[in-house]
């Protein structure tokens, strides 16, 4: 759990208080902390003056405005057609064993998230993933366990 | 039915001077460059194929001293990968396109809707953004452009759903009409336009209407930039003329062993191999945003299929009962009848569904389901049922 | 006007109309469920469907407007097959446990299904697979997930009527719910419990937490001494969950029903609604002169009405540092409960620890209010079990009484009488107008100047009202008043509500008293009153309650026997040590999500 502090209103500040500025509020949240906690929400609402469930509502329907506890570094796996013929089947195998999560959970330390998503745009280099905002592609069982050493050591 | 055959073609990523082009485009009046769009028969690449020429011209004629542009880069139909590399090469092309629609239709604000998967791409397209706008006011052109992030969300490239989103709600597709060039983001006249579209648009300004139909059919006209993937040697991004037959383009990019392609991403059509030379790749056959998927005989398309029906389910913004409902009854009912758990009779009952679904969703989406799902049962009905 | 034309037959109509009015014009009804006439547009559930020629998809009929030359027809075989698939589609998402459910023959989905779905249905179970859950957390209400057709009319009421938003669309896809902020339970957000939402809900997701076997027990339990009050506003709509239409006063036969329903003593919240006015007139006059006279600085005005459950809620929630403001009395539900167990208990030899206290509303919040902690004022539970509306028309069922055909009766005595200013609580302006009776003539000592007493400014269905009252000719003892210009401001719909406040707060509300109604039309359009509800029933409610008062002998508060004898012989006078002590109280801060 992260402490919103100023946070919100830096971000109102910066993006207004109007309706519409709430996607990008969330958004910039969720890029600092990869999730939305419940205070963060209700910030949100004081300052835009609409209700939590609101901005509860909103966020839930988009896939990376999490509103569940998420790690420092989110992987996700793309589960759509192609990468499923190319092998994404044995990249999560790679992932969980690695990490020791199943897809869907958290590692303890709160350093990684594994979860699989709908189809990001490199089919053509299947299988891929996003690990927070960059994309790693044609990916194998060996070369993904690199990328992950790599995370780890940061 | 016209078939040019398979040829390549290299105009989309083709380096300009946006300078120049756009100094070009300024000097024409808005209804001349509405006229050259119109004269090129340029039909949406996003997938609709709606005619880019009567878009700007309706949006054009509505009074109103707010109007906007929109770039719907909000490319999420699996499959479909082009807009990535087009706004990864050349998005001084997308935002010239811009403020050339801008100037067809009199809007002088642009918004690109950018999906968040496409993020990582942000730095890059904020420096050309700069020197965008840079020379768009050394030109003395009034017009600047805004990018609005997507964060995970299919059905928000449905353009009502891409200004809900926009407007900071739930991406839920509105009712219409009223329809976007008459009521779009913030309920101004808005045409909103698929990121090639807006490249194609600012290519025919460059090279004008006459230049652009010697490519393509009659009711196809110019190239498409199409994304290919799944079982084929050369997956990647090619351009190339419209009014070819599926089988030209598997002879080219095909493994020797192709079973069916879908044309069009999960809310396309399946083509099996049988119908691969009597039809035509393009809005006169069946239609494409560009993604091309190959399968050869080791696939099994009751896996293709529950994979996109999987998809459909999770991406529906679930609002409308048919989709809502219906993808997960499509679901479920394969499933079953795979397991032998249902009667395999019961895919006529899903086939008629399939069709409710089309006729009574509230968007595109929902709609659309129904094309894979009978194109796939209707010519692979054995590998749903055994 | 544009001309189209509907199953071949011509219309005219306005610009603007959608195509369902159109089709309504000729005496076709197109089934609906999403579509409400209080609420927006959703155009979502997909029922309304029908064909436009030239159309390449069936058109939804309650979101798109007429055109000029338009064809439709509604009832084709392509329309009709994909109507049937839909309603089958609601279904398989649906737990249909009819024959358990409350709303069992008042269900929506029920009658769609009916008429358009009935034999086999083809699709497969949907609700075996779904996590779904039932919140009973509130005290009010119960929000059952598994029978939620997603229609999102609760949301929409929330939001648009009530201006709480403690409800919203959530997740998407095959995952889509209505859910509060964060899944909490409904007991642990903003919601008002104002019921506004269960009163649109077309199936059995949203339903009161009834007490219906716990007063049934209480009733025919030797050792208890069960005792009911009724509201104004139960009188003049009960009749329409037993067969009578909306508008038809049926208080004596409610008055013998409850009898034989066996209660031991049937009493009129009316009573206590005119000692509220003496309790709130005081109050008010108190604060006036504190504040306008005195420059007592702690206090603030405008005062607030504080019989609204609510209304109470929604400024905990919202607007907590606007507490001060509020009236200190109770409801009238509430000081009738703290009653019951004193005076009444006294007056009539019983000990109140046998006394169970009943309350007929047509309300849900209420039985959030009788739960707080702080009604205990007579040292036990003060009302012990609320009954809406619908509730007491399932007990008369269950009993048996032939309603049409009893004869009138009349409440028991002590706390049974009560004044035509009492009964008009149940309309918005009804509190204003009954506290302006009596506040002006104590002050004057001369009846308000309006012809018969009817206060017509403050009447009526428009949101916000606004009065001003020239206070001239005052008594001595009143005198600090002479030439005062009162203005009060009237609010029903928490919406309404909403934007009062925001005026309070931004400094630009003059007014000296406000009051505020939860409720659409006040209590009449209450959360336990029979459903469905819309304007026009509303509004026959509401000219029945009026009728009400005009047919009342005595229609003003400081008239009623029954209150001048309980201040002779128990509270003393209004505001006093044991008033307050019984008929007041105090409100908490509460989170605001």
């Amino acid at each position: 759990m992260y402490q919103v502090g100023n946070l919100v209103k830096e971000l109102s500040d910066k993006h207004g208080h109007e309706r519409e500025s709430l996607m990008p509020i969330l958004q910039a949240i969720v890029q600092k902390h990869n999730y939305l906690t419940d205070e963060a929400m209700v910030e949100v609402a004081r300052e835009l003056d609409i209700s939590a469930a609101e901005v509860y509502g909103t966020a839930s329907f988009y896939t990376f405005l999490d509103t569940q506890v998420k790690g420092k570094y989110v992987i996700r796996v793309c589960k759509t057609i192609t990468c499923s013929m190319k092998g994404k089947s044995d990249i999560i195998q790679t992932l969980e064993e690695m990490l020791n999560i199943k897809v869907g959970e958290t590692t303890p330390d709160k350093q990684f998230s594994l979860i699989e998503t709908n189809c990001i745009g490199w089919c053509h280099k299947a299988p891929a993933i996003l690990i927070n905002d960059l994309p790693f592609t044609e990916l194998t069982p060996v070369k993904v366990t690199e990328i992950i050493k790599d995370y780890m050591q940061k | 039915m016209e078939n040019k055959g398979l040829n390549k073609v290299d105009l989309i990523f083709e380096k300009i001077d946006n300078q120049e082009v756009l100094t070009k485009g300024f000097k024409m009046s808005k209804d001349e460059i509405i006229q050259e769009i119109l004269d090129s028969g340029l039909k949406g690449r996003g997938g609709a194929g709606f005619p880019t020429g009567m878009k700007w011209k309706f949006t054009a004629e509505e009074k109103s001293p707010e109007k906007y542009i929109v770039c719907n880069a909000d490319e999420g139909e699996p499959g479909t990968f082009k807009d990535r590399e087009i706004l990864d090469r050349v998005s001084n092309k997308v935002h010239g396109g811009m403020a050339i629609a801008g100037k067809a239709i009199g809007a002088k604000k642009g918004i690109v809707y950018l999906r968040g998967e496409y993020r990582y791409l942000l730095p890059k397209l904020m420096i050309e953004l700069d020197s965008f706008h840079k020379m768009i006011k050394k030109i003395g052109y009034d017009f600047e452009i805004e990018y609005r992030m997507g964060s995970g969300a299919y059905i928000c490239g449905e353009e009502s759903a891409l200004f809900e989103s926009i407007e900071g709600k739930r991406g839920e597709p509105r009712n219409k009409p009223p329809y976007p060039t008459v009521s779009g983001v913030y309920g101004k006249p808005t045409s909103i336009n698929n990121v090639e579209t807006l490249v194609t648009a600012m290519m025919i300004v460059q090279h004008g209407a006459k230049n652009f139909i010697k490519y393509g059919t009659k009711d196809s006209r110019g190239s498409k930039v199409f994304s290919v993937s799944g079982d084929t040697p050369t997956p990647g991004i090619f351009e190339l003329e419209l009014g070819m037959t599926v089988q030209q383009f598997v002879n080219e990019f095909g493994d020797g062993d192709t079973k069916a392609v879908q044309v069009g991403g999960a809310s396309g059509f399946c083509v099996p191999r049988k119908k691969f030379a009597e039809t035509i790749i393009g809005f006169e056959g069946v239609p494409t945003g560009g993604s091309m998927k190959l399968f050869n005989s080791s696939r099994s398309m009751y896996n293709v299929l529950h994979n996109y029906l999987e998809f459909f389910t999770e991406e529906s913004c679930g609002q409308c009962t048919p989709c809502r409902v219906g993808c997960q009854q499509l679901l479920k009912g394969v499933e079953k009848v795979k397991k032998g758990e249902a009667k395999s009779t019961y895919l006529n009952e899903l086939m008629k569904l399939a069709d409710t679904m089309k006729i009574a969703a509230k968007c595109g989406l929902g709609q659309s389901v129904g094309n894979a799902f009978k194109s796939i049962v209707g010519n692979f009905k054995e590998e749903i049922i055994y | 006007m544009i001309n189209l034309l509907i199953n071949d037959q011509k219309v005219a109509v306005q610009k603007g109309t959608t195509v369902l009015a159109a089709a309504r014009k000729l005496k076709i009804n197109i089934p609906t469920l999403c579509n409400h006439d209080d609420l927006c547009v959703a155009g979502n559930c997909r029922v309304c469907i029908v064909e436009q020629k030239g159309a390449r998809t069936l058109i939804a009929s309650c979101a798109t407007p007429v055109a000029e030359g338009m064809e439709i027809h509604t009832n084709t075989l392509k329309v009709r097959n994909a109507r049937k698939h839909i309603v089958e589609l609601l279904l398989s998402e649906h737990r249909s446990d009819c024959t358990k459910c409350y709303k069992n023959q008042n269900c929506e989905l029920q009658s769609l299904a009916n008429d358009f779905a009935f034999g086999d249905h083809v699709f497969l179970d949907l609700v075996e697979d779904k996590k779904y859950s039932i919140d009973r957390s509130s005290a009010s209400f119960i929000k059952d997930d598994s029978k939620c057709i997603r229609c999102q009319r609760c949301v929409r009421t929330c939001s648009e009527l009530q201006s709480v938003a403690a409800i919203t669309v959530a997740n998407k896809g095959a995952n889509q719910k209505i859910s509060s902020f964060h899944n909490r339970p409904m007991s642990q957000v903003v919601c008002t419990n104002c019921g506004q939402c269960v009163n649109r809900c077309p199936t059995g997701a949203l339903v009161e937490k009834t007490s219906i076997d716990q007063v049934w027990d209480a009733i025919y339990d030797p050792d208890k001494h069960v005792v009911v009050q009724t509201a104004p506003a139960v009188r003049v709509a009960l009749g329409e969950d037993l067969g009578y239409d909306p508008g038809e006063r049926v208080t004596g036969k409610m008055v013998n029903a409850l009898r034989q329903l066996g209660f031991n003593s049937v009493l009129d919240t009316d009573f206590s609604a005119d000692l509220t006015i003496m309790e709130e007139g005081t109050e008010l006059l108190v604060r006036l002169k504190k504040a306008l006279v005195d420059g007592d600085k702690s206090i603030s005005l405008p005062m607030f009405t504080s019989c609204s459950p609510g209304w109470i809620k929604f400024v905990e929630h919202k607007y907590p540092e606007f507490l001060p403001n509020m009236s200190t009395c109770k409801s009238p539900q509430q000081m009738f409960g703290a009653l019951a167990k004193t005076f009444y208990a006294k007056k009539n030899n019983i000990d109140p620890s046998k006394i169970v206290s009943v309350s007929i509303m047509p309300c849900t919040a209420k039985k959030f209010e009788a739960d707080r902690p702080e009604m205990r004022s007579s040292g036990f539970k003060d009302v012990d079990f609320v009954l809406t509306t619908r509730e007491l028309a399932v007990m008369i069922k269950q009993a048996g009484i032939d309603f049409r055909n009893i004869e009138e009766a009349n409440y028991d005595s002590i706390m049974g009488n009560s004044t035509g200013a009492a009964v008009i609580f149940g309309a918005t302006g009804g509190v204003m107008e009954a506290a302006l009776r009596t506040a002006y003539e104590i002050v004057t000592g001369r009846e308000v100047p309006f012809g018969n007493l009817n206060i017509t400014p403050v009447r009526g269905m428009e949101g916000v009202k606004e009065a001003t009252i020239k206070i001239e000719g005052c008594v001595e003892a009143w005198k600090f008043l002479e030439g005062a210009e009162l203005k009060v401001a009237i609010a029903h719909g928490l919406a309404n509500a909403n934007k009062i406040m925001k005026m309070v707060r931004d400094g630009k509300a003059t007014y000296h008293f406000v009051e505020i109604m939860a409720c659409p039309g006040g209590c009449i359009g209450g959360g336990g009153q029979p459903i469905p509800t819309n304007l026009k029933i509303r509004q026959k409610r509401m000219a029945a309650i009026y009728a009400e008062d005009e047919h009342k002998e005595l229609r003003k508060s400081h008239l009623n026997p029954d209150v001048i004898a309980i201040y002779k012989e128990f509270l003393d006078q209004p505001n006093s040590h044991k008033s307050h002590e019984l008929l007041h109280t105090h409100y908490v801060e509460r989170d605001n999500y």
